[in-house]
Formats: structure tokens, C-alpha cells, sequence
């Protein structure tokens, strides 16, 4: 990993040396502040809005298990269109038509809601298929000992599950983290929002993307190395 | 104990598991053995007798008491009932020991040290001394059906039911599973029993309920069976499995 790491850096390195690149740091050393009020922001509000793709997801998936045919239809729906359509669109009719409507005038609080959903509703299937999995034996088996409905997915359910969706449900976080950059188009000026008008400011777009790339990549390397730390304390032989 | 079932269904789609099985057995049955071919339905009929499946149709008794129809009713009643089934069936993400102490709290009420204690003493009792800690996946087939015998057993159920509990051992681990079968039968606990291992049911049984296409075509004392079964299918059945043994 650290290997490949220092292998991607070099051949950056060598490529940037053989364009003969014109580095100018100045520009961003002298926003480092706003860089760092970027990230902050960034990593705030995915924070929040992972909490609530989390609940959202498993509030989804409940119901597109309901025994009732409507909850199951409109939870159905709610999924595929929301995966279906671009974040963009979402963002900018639900603060611009939605929440106007509402009076709620607060992009930040719209913006983690909306951006949790959408992520949400990814969530929701790879929960699902992760629920779906467990055998029927294991669920018969959480009957004949006397769990109630709510016992099973408490005891049984939830406890396998979690390791099953561990692998996609990070993949899907690392995601929400990137693609709260879009969060710009609401007036959010989170990170890359930052560092466009710091490029814009300085003309050394280069010099301002690089940092960014190491800005993304701190936090999701670590998550990525949580989560498998995470299915290794889990891991157990079916 | 007395079993009574009349005209029992339960279909699975368009199949039809139990198709109106009706028997009674004596007052005084203790362990009930349910014989017959494969697909016959004593899976289904076991499972309707513990109240883990609720039938379609018909009506089942035990001692005299008519066992509820409706989920909530069916969930209090299999709580007095311990189930073993084939595949062992144990929670994997669980020990040995938690697999047994979970139920103990969490659907009878039992505090921590005592659901402990009890899981202890029944682990020990069925040799798993020593394997308290493990999971499922690191037991042998015996020791995993031992130790779901020890679950099934932990809330003291009035009636432990068995399904096919050593179909899927070699035959070791089906002889240390069957002694301890046969322990709890002698301690007087009320079993039902669904089994191919026909000489076990033999020494163990003191009741028969023979299935097949879902319906019952015998019920008599294990002793009557065994000397002179009544319908053909029955005398072929037992003719075919005493063949090799």
C-alpha cells in the first residue's frame, strides 16, 4: 500500500518534471486559511450527512421489507429515484424550489439533508442485499429460540448483516465525502468551492488541486483502513 | 404426554406438506418418533407440533390443550418448546456459550450469572467442556449439534423437538448426539423426534407416528410398529432401512 503510495508520487513527480511544470506556491500558502476553513466544512458536513444516509438507508430498507405493499412500492420508488437522478438536479430544486417553499433558508442544513438522502438510498440496497443474505436457517433457528420480529433483526439479523454491508457501505461513505463537493452549486463554500476561488485568485490551478487530492485522500484513507480493521474484529466462520 | 392432530394442512405454495394428517397417540407418550420417506412431511409435522409453523387447516392438540392459530399465541407457545434441527443451526456469530445465554435473557428473563451458570452446566453436562468460547465455526458437526442441543434444553422446555438431528454427521459424531438423545429420554424429558436412524427409534421410542405424501398412515406404540406394521408402505419402508443395518 505505502509501496504503491510512493510509486504514484514518484511517476507524478518524473511526469511533472518532464512537462517542466512552473511551480508557484505562493498563491496557496497565502489562502492556507480559507483551504483549511474548506476542509473543516467539507468534513463536517459529510460527518452529519453520513449519520444521516445511515438512518435514512436503514429506514429505506425496513420499509421495502414491510409486510404492507404500499410501504413497499413507495420505499421502492423513493430508491430508484433517487438513485436514478443526478445529485445536481436534486441540490438544486430541493434548496431552490423545495426548501424556498418551506422557508427554510439555511443551504448548509438543506444541503447535508439532501446530500444524505441521495447517498441514503445507496445505502438502502446494500443494506438490503446484506439483510437478504442471511439464510432462511438462521432466521428459523432466531424463531425456534423465541425471538419476536424485533429480537431477530437485534440479535440475528443486524449482527451478520453488518459485516456483509461493511465493504459497499464504505465504498458508498468515501463517496458521500467526494460528492459533497457538489454541495458549491447550493453557496456552500466548502473545499473545492475554496480552492476555485484560491485558483481563480492565484492563476496556479495546479498548485491549489494537488493539496485537495491530499485533503480527500487523509480522510478516506483511514476510513477505508477503519473498515477493514472493522470486518477483521467481525470476522467469523459461517 | 398426548399428541393429538386432526386433519392438519400446510402448503408451501401449491404443495401441500401436510395434507390432512390426522393421529392420535397414547396419554402416556414420552418420546414420539416421526418415521417415514423423505418429503413425507414430518419436518412440517414437527415443526407444526413445536407452534414454529402455524397450519392452514385443522387442529392440533397437546394434553388437551389446543395450540393457538395466530403468530403472538404460537411465539408464546414455542418458548416452551426446544428445537434442534439438521444443519445444527447455531448463531455464528456467537460462542457456544453466548449461543445459549442470549435466549436465556433476552426471551425468558434469566439474569446474566444465573443464564451463565446454566449454560455452563449444560455445556459440561454434554461434553463441550473446554469449547464454551468458540464459535460455531470452529466446532466440529458433533459438538455444534451438542451444543444446540444444549440451547434447545437451556429453558427447561416441556418439550424438546428434534429434526433429523444427525443427518448431517459422520457416523462418530451421529452416536455421541444419539447418547445424548438418549440420556435426556431416559431423564424423562418429552421428545419429539423426526429420524431416519430407525434402530435408535427402535430402542428409544415408545411411540410411532408414520408419514408419507403428508398424511399419516400410522400411529401406534413403537413396540406394534416395529413387530407388525399395519399398511404396506410402512412394512416397505422399514424392510428397505433395516436392509444394510
Amino acid at each position: 500500500m505505502l509501496g504503491l503510495f510512493a510509486l504514484a508520487t514518484a511517476t507524478f513527480y518524473a511526469v511533472f518534471s518532464a512537462v517542466a511544470y512552473p511551480w508557484n506556491w505562493s498563491g496557496v500558502w497565502k489562502y492556507r486559511h480559507q483551504f483549511g476553513y474548506g476542509w473543516l466544512t467539507t468534513m463536517g458536513l459529510s460527518l452529519v450527512a453520513m449519520v444521516v444516509s445511515i438512518l435514512f438507508g436503514f429506514l429505506l430498507m425496513l420499509g421495502r421489507r414491510a409486510p404492507w405493499l404500499p410501504v413497499r412500492m413507495g420505499c421502492g420508488s423513493v430508491v430508484e429515484l433517487v438513485r436514478g437522478s443526478p445529485l445536481l438536479v436534486q441540490l438544486l430544486i430541493g434548496h431552490y424550489i423545495i426548501a424556498q417553499a418551506l422557508n427554510i433558508d439555511q443551504p448548509l442544513f438543506t444541503g447535508v439533508i439532501l446530500l444524505g438522502c441521495f447517498e441514503g438510498a445507496y445505502l438502502a440496497e446494500i443494506f438490503r442485499g446484506a439483510v437478504e443474505s442471511i439464510s432462511a436457517s438462521q432466521l428459523e433457528a432466531a424463531r425456534a429460540v423465541g425471538f419476536g420480529k424485533v429480537q431477530t433483526y437485534r440479535f440475528v439479523i443486524i449482527p451478520q448483516a453488518l459485516r456483509r454491508a461493511l465493504p459497499g457501505t464504505t465504498g458508498q461513505l468515501v463517496s458521500l465525502i467526494k460528492d459533497s463537493s457538489l454541495l458549491s452549486v447550493i453557496g456552500i463554500e466548502e473545499l473545492v468551492q475554496k480552492v476555485k476561488i484560491m485558483n481563480a485568485a492565484s492563476f496556479a490551478p495546479l498548485e491549489g488541486y494537488l493539496p485537495l487530492v491530499v485533503a480527500y485522500l487523509v480522510v478516506t484513507l483511514p476510513l477505508s483502513y477503519l473498515a477493514r480493521r472493522l470486518e477483521g474484529r467481525f470476522a467469523y466462520e459461517t | 404426554m398426548k399428541l393429538e392432530t386432526h386433519a392438519v394442512t400446510k402448503r408451501f405454495g401449491a404443495h401441500a406438506a401436510l395434507d390432512g394428517a390426522s393421529f392420535t397417540t397414547g396419554e402416556e407418550a414420552h418420546v414420539v418418533a416421526l418415521l417415514g420417506p423423505s418429503g413425507g412431511g414430518k419436518s412440517t409435522l414437527l415443526r407444526v407440533l413445536g407452534s414454529l409453523l402455524v397450519p392452514d387447516d385443522g387442529h392440533v392438540s397437546i394434553d388437551a390443550r389446543s395450540l393457538p392459530h395466530d403468530e403472538d399465541g404460537a411465539l408464546k407457545e414455542r418458548r416452551g418448546n426446544g428445537f434442534v434441527f439438521q444443519g445444527y443451526n447455531l448463531f455464528p456469530h456467537l460462542t457456544a456459550l453466548q449461543n445459549i445465554t442470549l435466549p436465556l435473557r433476552e426471551v425468558h428473563g434469566m439474569a446474566e450469572t444465573q443464564a451463565t451458570q446454566r449454560a455452563l452446566e449444560l455445556l459440561h453436562r454434554l461434553g463441550l467442556a473446554g469449547h464454551e468460547h468458540k464459535k460455531s465455526g470452529q466446532l466440529s458437526g458433533g459438538q455444534q449439534q451438542r451444543a444446540a442441543i444444549a440451547r434447545a434444553l437451556a429453558p427447561k422446555p416441556r418439550l424438546l423437538l428434534l429434526d433429523e438431528p444427525t443427518s448431517a454427521l459422520d457416523p462418530v459424531m451421529t452416536g455421541e448426539v444419539l447418547d445424548v438423545i438418549r440420556e435426556l429420554a431416559e431423564a424423562g424429558q418429552n421428545i419429539i423426534l423426526a429420524t431416519h436412524e430407525i434402530s435408535f427409534a427402535r430402542k428409544v421410542a415408545d411411540w410411532v407416528v408414520f408419514l408419507a405424501a403428508g398424511k399419516v398412515q400410522e400411529s401406534s406404540p413403537a413396540v406394534d410398529f416395529f413387530t407388525r406394521p399395519q399398511t404396506e408402505l410402512a412394512q416397505r419402508y422399514l424392510e428397505g432401512l433395516s436392509k444394510y443395518r
